[in-house]
């Protein structure tokens, strides 16, 4: 089912390196002692079930969650070897290499082009021929071209959901990001529209790093090359990190009797 | 009581009420509107009164109301979107942001007589601005601020969350997700503000009476003196000198503010399809 060509080498370069994290919201101490390498161009994908912390994890790679009074990161996350926490590390700067996917599809009110050129206009780009071009380029590998190339000006929500989603995705893709975190990006869309874009990202995945949040383990065994399982085993307490390996090991022979009871249904 | 018969009478009652309201303002329309339609002709619009009883038109008058009120407008606006930008997107939600909320509905609240006193006290005394439209729209714009800053607000808040994040996640600073994505959303919304709230600013009396003075003028500069709409009509009602020209005029402010309300309807509907 996956258009996965080969895997992932195991001397992968790591794009992302995680050790001893610790998040807390306020009080609440929701993560604790995550370590995890995530591969350059790979899918690495978090499962586990709601409220194990696997999101709030994910807004950690591009510091979404400082937009969140009260919360706080310890512990290293380091970009290509650059601690992303670190003072002098401009959030703003590290959204632009590290794009998101939401749940909910999210295109701003204003036309399909507007939605796609906007963060190249952010980043001061103007002449409309270079705008032309990048709106067309990331269209193209949204897989969204064909639909839209005749209704540029028209409203973004306009879009069904699915369409909308890919639309997030090329709006991500004009800034040329070097990863893409996708949060559950195919739990509020119709059934046709997540198979384009679970084969979009087998697509992508020979650019860019792609960390996805589902909780659809098959999900996860068709799209991944990584998977991690996490799980907050106590109310209150903060989530651990269960298990991490190549999903094709995890799902077959995980090491760990809590990820096995977790992919057989047992709980969750 | 048998219960078919308590739901009768309860749905007499709600009926009776809801009828009483829409016979009050049909009423009131109907008894200007019969006084003042003979009233209405291009000559009463574009002409200006003339002798002791104010015979003829009522040019002057109009002008003063409309310019007034687009002043205020002008001043209101700026000030009243960055107030409440800052409220919404970022002040620390605290008990300074609450007081500041507080002072605003409470601004709101307060009788527009004494806002008018004030700005006769302030404006046209002691800033020494006299009698003229910048006093008025002065004054006016302090009625109109709270109404303008509290709907931006919550115009403000009804942008959803993720589509914020959306463009933070783009790399886009707080200001640039403001600007470009928060307030354009919230736009439609911010302007039905404007409107309801400059529809007030057309009927107000109080404040207009105190700041504006009472000569028939054509205002050309901020400063010239005026007598707006609701003034006129005053003055020719309660010393009686020309009652059918007070219809007329009345009949006039309301079909302006009806204008102003169904203006404000038709930007939510036509923004609310998207």
């Amino acid at each position: 089912m996956s258009l996965r060509t080969s895997p992932v080498p195991a001397d992968a370069p790591n794009k992302i390196a995680v050790k001893g994290l610790e998040f807390y919201y306020g009080d609440f101490h929701a993560l604790t002692d995550i370590t995890v390498d995530i591969k350059e161009k790979a899918v690495t994908a978090f499962i586990g079930p709601s409220g194990c912390g696997k999101s709030t994890f994910l807004r950690c790679f591009n510091r979404m969650n400082d937009l969140i009074p009260g919360t706080r990161a310890e512990g290293l996350i380091a970009l290509d070897g650059q601690h992303i926490y670190e003072a002098g590390v401009d959030p703003v700067d590290l959204r632009r290499r590290i794009g998101m996917i939401f749940q909910q599809p999210n295109p701003f009110p204003m036309s399909i082009y507007d939605n796609v050129a906007f963060g190249p206009r952010l980043q001061g780009v103007k002449r409309k021929a270079e705008l032309d071009e990048i709106v067309q380029t990331s269209l193209e590998r949204a897989n969204l071209w064909k639909e839209t190339k005749d209704i540029l000006g028209r409203n973004g929500l306009a879009l069904s959901g699915g369409q909308q989603q890919r639309l997030c995705i090329a709006r991500v893709l004009a800034v040329e990001p070097e990863v893409m975190l996708m949060d559950e990006p195919c739990s509020a869309i119709d059934p046709t529209s997540v198979q384009k874009i679970e084969d979009l990202m087998a697509e992508l995945k020979d650019r860019i790093t792609i960390v996805i949040v589902t909780h659809n383990m098959q999900q996860a065994a068709r799209v991944s090359d990584f998977t991690a399982f996490f799980l907050q085993e106590v109310a209150g307490e903060p989530a651990v990190l269960v298990e991490y390996d190549r999903t094709s090991n995890l799902f077959t022979s995980p090491k760990d009797r809590r990820t096995e009871d977790y992919i057989t249904g047992r709980f969750g | 009581m048998n219960k078919n018969v308590t739901n009768a009478i309860a749905l007499t009652l709600l009926w009776v009420s809801a009828i009483t309201t829409v016979a009050v303002l049909g009423t009131v329309i109907l008894y200007v509107v019969y006084n003042g339609i003979g009233e209405l002709s291009p000559a009463f619009i574009f002409t200006w009164p003339e002798g002791v009883a104010a015979e003829g038109g009522i040019w002057p008058t109009i002008v003063s109301t409309m310019y007034v009120t687009a002043l205020a407008m002008v001043i209101v606006t700026p000030i009243a979107i960055l107030a409440a930008v800052y409220l919404a997107e970022y002040a620390v939600q605290g008990r300074l942001v609450g007081t500041i909320r507080f002072a605003a509905d409470s601004l709101a609240s307060v009788p527009s007589i004494v806002m008018g006193l004030f700005g006769l006290a302030l404006f046209v005394e002691a800033a020494g601005i006299g009698f003229s439209m910048l006093s008025a729209a002065l004054a006016l714009s302090f009625l109109m601020l709270p109404i303008v800053m509290r709907t931006t607000e919550e115009a403000i808040r009804a942008v959803p969350k993720y589509i914020r994040w959306g463009s933070y996640g783009l790399g886009a600073t707080k200001w640039q997700t403001v600007s470009r994505i928060v307030l354009p959303a919230a736009m439609p919304r911010i302007i039905t503000g404007i409107i309801l709230a400059t529809g007030r600013a057309v009927g107000e009396t109080a404040v207009v009476i105190y700041t504006m003075g009472q000569a028939i003028n054509l205002p050309v500069t901020p400063l010239d003196s005026g007598r707006p709409m609701t003034v006129h009509l005053y003055l020719l009602a309660m010393e009686g000198i020309n009652l059918p020209a007070a219809y007329g005029t009345a009949l006039l402010l309301m079909i302006l503010i009806l204008a102003f309300n169904l203006g404000a309807r038709y930007f939510l509907r036509r923004n609310r399809k998207v």
